[in-house]
């Protein structure tokens, strides 16, 4: 909540990315992270540990179905996210934070708990964020855990931070969620405040190695709905050969409140969600690519 | 298993037909229905396609019925028979279309007409008629004033002070003293099956046994009770025949088979207004005759779930007659008329029949309904096709409950129903002493108090040492809420007993204890609600800074929360431990009670709609919540505390240990459709896949309701538009637009769980 964001003259204010400081206050009105410990070690210790991945920042957890990823999940949103978005609906999961230390082999054990879950919803864990690449020791940690219970994983990350996906971290990885947020690098940027190429380069990486990618795309009216735009995204998303799924998802005012109560300028104040038409034009762009979409 | 032995009509019964084709077996010599029932019925593991839909007959019936809806629903009751109190044999054959009707039998002459039914209380069928703005017949009135004691007149003759203190501060809620207690289920399939007179044969037979006995108290009463057995079977034939119908004989046909059974839970409703009157556990039973039917060509698909229709909607339009005291507590003119479907036998086969799917296709040949109260018995092992078509019916109806079934049979067998709404009992082998509930939330601010009632400041219970200083310190108030609670428990059961000695006394289930064996297992049903608001406030007072506020009498009326606490409801142990030795604690208190008749000491943790009742009667709670707020329903978390998603939400709750809790533990969740998936398909798919997860991990119920708040909130401003909108709450289903609107707000404010 202190630090100030650098406001940007067109699009998103950008934080600068700095070491990320562990700890900082937890709201209750979030899902948060009762009912895990939360780590009281000492500030070099836990600097230690996050470095060997062993601790982590985490926002929230969920137990949530047909949302992220296929059956029941637990979803972890991790703190922390390099990107800006303007239509950002989780504006306190920027900062790490504001996120709570949890230990890996902490959320590992609430996995275990639930792997009969996972067994009969065909569900598993969800690593989301924030941008879970903003932590990637504790997320390959996370995901080596998961593998060993046998348990399916997904990362939901927007692929700006890709390279910190390590191929052996992909290898434990069974679903991408790739949140593609623009298709014209200009978009791009007034959207996110960073650059589009990380991410396609990742989707494409992610491709190759044969695993299975959804693909995610928010509408918003004015900002993401341009035609040209959307065929850019569809155009990349057609020549990612793993991809099964496209959610178009519309763009909805429910985090407007999040923004002012962390005290930072909230551009979308009068954007409306898409009208049905709309809506229905944009999946048709994807469609008409053979892709399944949602 | 049968203590009672059918005499030989067995050879009649074959030589005539009604038994042809059946696999014989131990049932043929005693009554057995469920082991007719493994010999003979036909698990069925494939989809739900070969389902009809409705006749235009069945569709020409009710839409008469539902002409006659929105008058009932404005004046409360749509007649009354205020001269003839009803018994089995009161009233002339009435119907709804005579020529129409498959399936016959109305409670009095003319469907939705209420009797009055007084042996519960008189007081209660007083008040009815003057609400609703009927004359009191005085010669009825001087009889149950003058002539005929009723229950209500007895519990108040024994009552002791305790227990009136107790109930008149709202701590002992909605005890079954001034009517009928309800949640006994006769065993309707044995009229069935065995035919009337080979009942009483063998209810004839259990009174020489009786008679062989010394006559000490125990067993005059048990002579009594036979004796008035015997006599309402006698009435429950003299019934059918007024319809046309020798149910003296077993049913040769499935058209006689649910006519038979029917006639057999009519006797029952005719004759007592139980606060909940339910079915058992009949479709796969009946499925064995609708298949020999249809096996022999007798009869098609088409007119099978006719007949299941024509039962159905004779079983939507059973009515009482009550006060709206009464429909505070259970909304919505509830009559439980609960039919338990589905489950696995015990030798592992699904008991999936077809006709478990034709109960659920009521739900759309006939429209959503609140009742007969559709429950199904939960296992993962259940066939696909047939979890796929309940999720199905639950996303497109919200009308059906889940139970576990895995829980339930190997704790009470695979013969077992559920009463009301999460109570479990072996079918003519088991019944309860329904004991209402505690609020134990009002109990903690007893505790902190001294004994004294937080509102009035009347001392109530026993006077103790009510805590002092600045800050409530854990182990201090669990030591005083140990000891009050204590209290509460003899109390509640010196209660229970009172009531159950007189309603056997004075309002006895004549006909559907005429359906039980002679050894019967009654268990003593206590109950408590609250729990959430408990868990919440000794987290608080455990894990936050909880700053007691004194009134000018020093009297504890507000708390101070400094700081966060772990709340039950997020699987989370810190609370959820506390939930679960709340509980544990409760129920030993409980068993440390002589009970009467030595019924089995059980508790649920279940408040149906009464909930709201009790929030009122409270004050603000150590965590939080502000006096006069609902509680949460049953063993649900409290409202908007459950921040970790639904299933998250019901693995706190089924942390709650079955076995101190054996009348049940409720869970009421709300979801948005979207909230399921993207396609009906993967809703399906992942409803099923929820329901499956919250069995393995020991959830024992369920109430799932899939709407969107704003179908609710357009509900309420346009009733008109919904005359069918079914909404489970806690155990039962309700018309939503029969609620009062404090019950629909309180609906609305309920978590909804946008995703799962």
């Amino acid at each position: 909540m202190s630090s100030t964001p650098i406001v940007a003259e067109v699009g998103a204010p950008v934080i600068e990315l700095g070491l990320p400081v562990v700890g900082g206050s937890h709201h209750r009105s979030s899902a948060g992270t009762a009912g895990l410990e939360v780590s009281d070690a000492q500030r070099s210790e836990k600097l230690a540990q996050m470095r060997a991945g062993e601790l982590g920042s985490l926002h929230s957890w969920e137990l949530v179905t047909a949302v992220d990823g296929p059956g029941t999940r637990l979803t972890t949103f991790l703190a922390g996210c390099p990107l800006r978005c303007l239509y950002c609906h989780n504006p306190d999961t920027m900062e790490m934070r504001r996120g709570e230390p949890v230990l890996a082999s902490e959320l590992l054990r609430r996995v275990e708990r639930y792997a009969g879950v996972f067994a009969v919803t065909g569900g598993g864990l969800t690593i989301s964020g924030g941008e879970p690449l903003m932590q990637p020791a504790f997320v390959a940690r996370l995901l080596r855990g998961a593998t060993e219970l046998g348990v399916h994983t997904a990362i939901d990350t927007s692929g700006y931070l890709g390279a910190h996906c390590s191929d052996e971290m992909l290898a434990d990885i069974d679903l991408v969620l790739l949140d593609v947020k623009s298709g014209i690098p200009e978009t791009y940027r007034r959207t996110t405040g960073r650059d589009l190429q990380p991410t396609l380069d990742f989707g494409r990486r992610v491709a190759a190695s044969g695993t299975e990618i959804w693909i995610r795309f928010v509408l918003v009216p004015g900002l993401t709905d341009a035609p040209e735009n959307v065929d850019a995204v569809a155009d990349y998303v057609a020549s990612l050969s793993t991809v099964s799924r496209v959610e178009v998802l519309p763009f909805h005012q429910m985090g407007r409140d999040k923004w002012a109560s962390l005290g930072m300028t909230y551009e979308l104040e009068d954007t409306s969600p898409p009208a049905p038409e709309l809506v229905a034009r944009v999946r048709q762009q994807f469609r008409d690519r053979g892709l399944t979409v949602y | 298993m049968s203590t009672t032995a059918v005499p030989q009509t067995g050879t009649d019964a074959t030589a005539d037909g009604a038994w042809a084709g059946f696999v014989t077996g131990p049932w043929c010599d005693g009554v057995d229905v469920r082991d007719f029932i493994q010999r003979n019925y036909t698990p069925y593991t494939g989809e739900a396609d070969f389902l009809a839909g409705p006749t235009e007959r069945t569709a020409g019936i009710w839409a008469r019925l539902s002409e006659m809806f929105p008058a009932e629903r404005a004046k409360g009751v749509y007649d009354i028979d205020n001269h003839t109190p009803s018994t089995i044999v009161s009233h002339p054959a009435g119907y709804i279309d005579q020529d129409a009707e498959l399936i016959v039998g109305l409670q009095t002459d003319a469907p939705l007409k209420r009797a009055m039914i007084p042996n519960g209380g008189w007081r209660m069928v007083e008040k009815s008629l003057e609400t609703y703005g009927y004359d009191v017949d005085p010669e009825v009135a001087k009889i149950f004033t003058t002539y005929r004691k009723t229950h209500n007149d007895g519990v108040f003759d024994v009552y002791p002070p305790n227990v009136r203190a107790a109930r008149s501060s709202h701590l002992i809620t909605g005890l079954p003293d001034a009517y009928g207690r309800g949640r006994i289920i006769g065993d309707y399939r044995r009229v069935a099956l065995y035919g009337v007179d080979a009942l009483i044969a063998a209810k004839r037979l259990e009174r020489h046994e009786l008679d062989m006995e010394r006559s000490v108290e125990d067993v005059i009463r048990d002579r009594e009770e036979n004796a008035e057995q015997i006599r309402a079977l006698t009435e429950l034939k003299q019934m059918a025949a007024s319809y046309g119908y020798d149910i003296s004989r077993p049913a040769t046909t499935a058209r006689e088979a649910v006519q038979w059974l029917y006639f057999a839970y009519l006797g029952a409703v005719k004759e007592q207004n139980g606060a909940a009157m339910s079915l058992g556990r009949t479709s796969t039973f009946l499925d064995v005759y609708l298949q020999r039917d249809l096996a022999s060509g007798a009869i098609t698909e088409e007119f099978a779930q006719e007949l299941i229709d024509d039962f159905v909607i004779k079983l939507r339009i059973v009515r009482f007659l009550r006060t709206p005291e009464y429909d505070a507590l259970f909304s919505g003119d509830p009559t439980w008329v609960t039919e338990s479907i589905g489950g696995i036998g015990e030798d592992g086969r699904p008991l999936v029949t077809k006709t478990s799917f034709r109960f659920l296709q009521t739900l759309y040949n006939i429209g959503p309904a609140p009742e007969p109260n559709l429950t199904v018995l939960w296992s993962n092992r259940l066939p696909e096709g047939f979890k796929k078509f309940c999720a199905q019916v639950s996303i497109d109806t919200s009308a059906i409950q889940y139970e576990s079934d895995d829980l339930i049979r190997t704790s009470w067998g695979d013969d077992a129903a559920i009463a009301c709404c999460v109570s479990p009992m072996r079918v003519g082998k088991q019944m309860q002493f329904f004991g209402a509930r505690v609020n134990i939330a009002k109990a903690l601010l007893y505790a902190i108090n001294g004994g004294r009632d937080e509102i009035t400041g009347k001392q109530v219970a026993p006077v103790s040492a009510p805590v002092e200083g600045d800050v409530l310190d854990y182990d201090d108030v669990y030591a005083k809420y140990d000891t009050l609670l204590d209290w509460l428990a003899e109390t509640y059961v010196d209660a229970l007993n009172c009531v159950h000695y007189m309603h056997d006394k004075y309002a006895y289930e004549r006909l559907e204890m005429a359906l039980h064996d002679r050894t019967v297992l009654r268990t003593m049903a206590c109950g408590i609600a609250g729990l959430s608001v408990v868990a919440d406030s000794l987290s608080a007072i455990r894990y936050a800074k909880v700053t007691p506020v004194r009134d000018e009498d020093g009297l504890v009326t507000d708390y101070v929360v400094e700081g966060d606490f772990p709340t039950y409801g997020n699987d989370d142990d810190r609370a959820d431990d506390i939930a679960v030795a709340i509980v544990k604690s409760f129920m030993a208190k409980i068993r440390r009670q002589k009970t009467y008749r030595d019924s089995l000491h059980t508790q649920s943790v279940l408040t149906i709609t009464s909930n709201v009742v009790y929030g009122k009667a409270t004050g603000n709670t150590p965590d939080g919540r502000r006096a006069g707020e609902p509680f949460a329903p049953g063993a649900n978390p409290m409202n908007g505390r459950d921040s970790h998603g639904m299933l998250a939400s019901a693995m706190s709750v089924a942390k709650l240990p079955y076995s101190e809790a054996m009348d049940g533990i409720s869970l009421t969740s709300t979801v948005v459709p979207s909230g399921l998936g993207r396609t009906k398909e993967e809703q399906v798919t992942n409803l099923v896949g929820l329901m499956d997860a919250y069995n393995v991990s020991s959830g024992y119920h369920l109430n799932v309701n899939v709407l969107n708040r704003d179908t609710l909130e357009d509900a309420m401003e346009h009733p008109e538009k919904y005359p069918q909108l079914t909404i489970r709450v806690s155990g039962y289903a309700v018309n939503f637009v029969r609620l009062t609107r404090e019950q629909q707000l309180d609906v609305l404010s309920r978590t909804f769980h946008g995703g799962l």
